[in-house]
């Protein structure tokens, strides 16, 4: 016991939950991941301790049932190794639909600084456009959008307004997860992390609020992006520096 | 046949149930065939939550011998909750499986593992939800063949209008049989229709076709007879029993799930049968003989299910591990192997002794200790005699002083309550018991800082042991000793601090009962309880007592019969049981010596190392013990030091 081997490289991860697998769970993504680093023989590191943990840390996760294309995590390893070959074999030890999409070696600075934002893809079947964006229209105009969510502290109220800093109907085709017959509102949304989170549901709960849009069927979200938000609006991609670091593109 | 998907469909639901990930499939270990280049196609179904049925290790070895035959297709369904069950009637969403999501209606076979008679209602669920005809009787060809697995079927009589058919004993080979008989009846067109495959499977003489017998009643109730109503069936239907392990190192490639489940391992048989002639244990009775896996054998699984699954925690299966003729070599030699990879190794279902410990000590070389649990069973000297499980006091206490002498600061104790000829002393014993462990332990840790832990099940007398004749105890009565047995742990505010207690009432045991010993009239029972809204039995907090006794009240009487007739009812030499016509090899005279001998107190013999004392299994199934040892010796793994990257 004691004596874990020291982290010798950090590398950082992009990774997609897509299709079905969208209801993977934070925790049991975590599980499925351990389990990949064991099948791919990645010379993790561990903490200390009499219980070590294999040093992963996650930047924030989707919500269960939410996809993504933009989930993002840091590994300490104790023997370097090839990045490219590193993606290789975690992809090919998660199942299809746990998807590793690109993994650089990490630079100066915490993931966590450079993700504030996320954009978000909302796709509401049977919903027609025109609606949605009147829906829009009137959320955008609201000085505040007051919704509930349940929490662990029980039902609580809170203003999902000020944390989105974009939000439109588009005319977007060629989706990730485009497999809905039409008429299908498609919203792009761009939200800011703020505490208390405001997550796509509280937004979807706020169009509900000032234009009573109720989809018939669930919507489907997706997460775009996550990084830095520009003062122009854009989403920095957080892995950028890293790349600049190493001299990538 | 259409065999369409109908993910699209379920796909709307899942953002409104708990736990949706348990419905996708998806999981590493997961077969999805192309349908149409296929000819036998199986629903494997175990009949509880994803959970609890995903890590169960008989479904997964079938689906993958099953789906290692080219023209074979096997996917799973499980049980689902009722959340999703009102939806999908709702939507008219029918059951599923979670590999390709196809309807389960749409399958050749629809294979149910029962490892206990609580899965029933989930069945009933399940059939109604697929769109299949509840009563065997009244499904057509365009239906699956309802075909029931797993320790249960040993007596599948409560359930057996709702079979097509039964399968003893162990799967492997049976499956690869039933499907070539169903290849076969399909390359021919079909011939006859279902009656005429049904009658194929029962002619092989260990398939169990219950529509082909008839039961006749005594007018006490009894059963006079069980006789086929035709002449090209057998009288007795045959166990199957899978003989050389070694040829069938199954599961290579476990299940491995992305929802959490009930085991997070990589589970390993290392061997099959018992015969410590534990007398309430059924499993122990219908799985001789004794059958162990090599030490090599054992070896290769663990390195290539733990490669292929990622798994950090491995447990080595049996009904009694310590007693595998080579366990000594094979924990130190996994120990060694797997040192400092952060792997553990636990063996659940050990004897009450020290070499259990030295093992245990071998196994968390790696730092991980996992806990010890023993099984005295039975809280005193006469009724572990009665039982046949032959643990002296010393030896408890001897094990314990070792165990918290090398640093373990915790034991778990199984008893069971409500056993043959049991007194309420019996049972206080236990607590007494309890108390001499952690003063004995106390004074060899040098600490006043251990515990152990009391857990205690009620007994239910299964049929193919000694103790099918037996009565069972009133729930009443039991709860009335488990209260008591509670008063003598706390007698001594000391010692009872150190001690934690869990039980379960004694209801829901006399509602196994019933189901375990019943004959076909139960089954309307069974379907009642359903109609009125029973699910996952098994769980307590979906478990309605009141729901069973009422549709006991409401239908047995009709027979002439009722709960306790079935429960608290002890039978003689000469009735005829249930599953008498079911055959596990076991002599049913012996059996009766047997129980004799458990009410007179003598206990019976090991036959692994003692000579044989004529159960009858070998020689009417033909079959001989199979143990080591081999002499062999596990070698050094050579640690990887690369990544595994696909070619």
């Amino acid at each position: 016991m004691g004596g874990q081997a020291p982290v010798v490289q950090r590398i950082r991860i992009r990774y997609a939950k897509r299709g079905p697998l969208r209801f993977t769970s934070h925790r049991d993504f975590a599980r499925a991941f351990e389990r990949a680093l064991r099948r791919a023989a990645v010379p993790i590191a561990f903490s200390q301790g009499f219980t070590p943990h294999p040093k992963i840390s996650y930047a924030s996760a989707a919500p269960t049932g939410v996809g993504s294309e933009a989930e993002y995590l840091e590994i300490g390893l104790q023997a370097e190794v090839d990045p490219a070959q590193l993606l290789t074999a975690l992809d090919a030890a998660l199942s299809p639909g746990l998807d590793v999409l690109e993994a650089v070696p990490a630079g100066e600075g915490s993931l966590a600084d450079r993700i504030d934002a996320s954009r978000w893809l909302l796709e509401l079947p049977s919903v027609d456009p025109a609606v949605a964006a009147a829906a829009v229209k009137s959320f955008l105009g609201a000085a505040e959008v007051p919704v509930e969510r349940m929490t662990k502290q029980g039902r609580r109220t809170f203003d999902a307004r000020p944390a989105v800093t974009h939000i439109a109907v588009t005319e977007q085709s060629d989706l990730p997860s485009g497999a809905f017959a039409a008429p299908c509102a498609i919203i792009d949304l761009v939200v800011r992390q703020v505490t208390p989170a405001v997550r796509p549901d509280d937004v979807l709960s706020g169009l509900r609020v000032v234009a009573g849009l109720e989809p018939p069927v669930p919507p489907r979200v997706t997460r775009l992006a996550q990084g830095t938000l520009t003062p122009q609006g854009e989403i920095v991609d957080p892995l950028d520096a890293d790349r600049a670091a190493i001299g990538g593109r | 046949m259409s065999a369409r998907s109908v993910f699209p469909q379920l796909e709307q639901l899942l953002p409104l149930v708990s736990k949706p990930i348990q419905y996708v499939g998806g999981e590493l270990g997961a077969v999805v065939k192309d349908w149409d280049a296929t000819t036998v196609r199986w629903a494997l179904m175990y009949p509880d939550a994803y959970e609890v049925g995903l890590p169960n290790q008989g479904v997964q070895i079938l689906y993958e011998v099953l789906n290692e035959q080219e023209d074979v297709l096997a996917e799973r369904t499980y049980a689902v909750w009722p959340d999703l069950e009102a939806l999908m009637r709702e939507h008219g969403v029918p059951q599923f499986t979670v590999d390709a999501h196809r309807a389960v209606r749409d399958f050749d076979v629809l294979g149910l593992s029962f490892s206990t008679e609580l899965g029933y209602t989930n069945m009933f669920t399940a059939l109604d939800l697929a769109a299949i005809p509840l009563e065997s009787k009244d499904r057509g060809d365009e239906d699956p063949i309802v075909l029931a697995g797993g320790h249960a079927s040993f007596n599948p009589e409560p359930i057996a209008d709702f079979l097509d058919a039964a399968v003893l004993g162990d799967g492997e080979e049976a499956v690869l049989e039933i499907s070539g008989i169903i290849r076969e009846w399909k390359a021919e067109g079909r011939p006859g229709g279902r009656d005429e495959l049904l009658l194929r499977l029962a002619r092989t003489e260990s398939i169990y076709v219950p529509r082909f017998y008839d039961v006749d009643y005594l007018p006490d109730g009894r059963i006079q007879r069980v006789v086929p109503n035709r002449p090209d069936v057998p009288f007795r239907v045959a166990k199957r029993t899978t003989m050389d392990l070694d040829a069938w190192p199954y599961p290579k490639k476990p299940l491995v799930p992305l929802a959490e489940t009930v085991h997070e391992r990589y589970a390993v048989e290392i061997f099959r049968g018992c015969t410590r002639g534990c007398r309430f244990c059924q499993a122990g009775m219908i799985t001789r003989p004794v059958r162990e896996r090599s030490i090599t054998t054992v070896g290769q699984m663990v390195k290539e299910g733990l490669e292929f699954s990622g798994f950090s925690e491995v447990g080595l299966l049996s009904l009694s591990s310590a007693d595998h003729s080579e366990i000594g070599d094979m924990c130190s030699g996994l120990a060694e192997q797997y040192a400092g990879t952060n792997v553990s190794l636990s063996l659940p279902s050990t004897r009450v002794d020290a070499f259990n410990i030295d093992l245990a000590q071998e196994l968390s070389k790696n730092g991980r200790r996992t806990g010890l649990t023993f099984a005295p069973e039975g809280g005193s000297e006469r009724i572990r005699k009665v039982i046949n499980k032959m643990v002296t006091e010393e030896d408890l206490i001897r094990t314990v002083v070792t165990a918290y002498s090398n640093g373990w600061r915790q034991v778990k104790l199984y008893f069971m309550c409500g056993l043959p000829t049991e007194t309420d002393d019996d049972v206080a014993q236990i607590g007494r018991m309890a108390h001499e462990v952690i003063k004995a332990g106390r004074a060899a840790a040098g600490t006043k800082d251990i515990r152990c832990t009391v857990s205690i099940g009620g007994f239910v007398p299964k049929p193919h042991t000694p103790f099918q004749w037996a009565p069972m105890v009133r729930p009443e009565v039991i709860d009335a000793r488990l209260k008591m047995l509670k008063d003598v742990i706390n007698s001594d505010r000391s010692l009872g601090r150190a001690i934690g207690y869990r039980y379960h009432d004694g209801e829901p045991s006399l509602i196994e009962g019933l189901l375990s010993r019943g004959d076909r009239r139960v089954g309307a029972v069974i379907r009642r309880v359903w109609e009125k809204g029973g699910r996952f039995d098994g769980w307590s907090e979906h478990f309605s007592y009141a729901r069973w006794i009422d549709a006991a009240a409401e239908v047995l009487p009709g027979f002439g019969v009722d709960l306790d007739w079935f429960t608290t009812r002890e039978r003689d030499q000469a009735e005829v049981l249930p599953w008498d016509h079911l055959d596990s090899g076991l002599d049913k005279d012996w059996l009766w010596q047997d129980w004799q001998d458990s009410l007179s107190e003598y206990e019976q013999d090991d036959c692994r190392w003692t000579p044989c004392f004529d159960c009858g299994v070998c020689p009417s199934m033909d079959t001989e013990i199979q143990i080591g040892p081999t002499g062999k010796k596990l070698l050094p793994l050579t640690p990887v030091n690369n990544l595994r990257v696909p070619a």
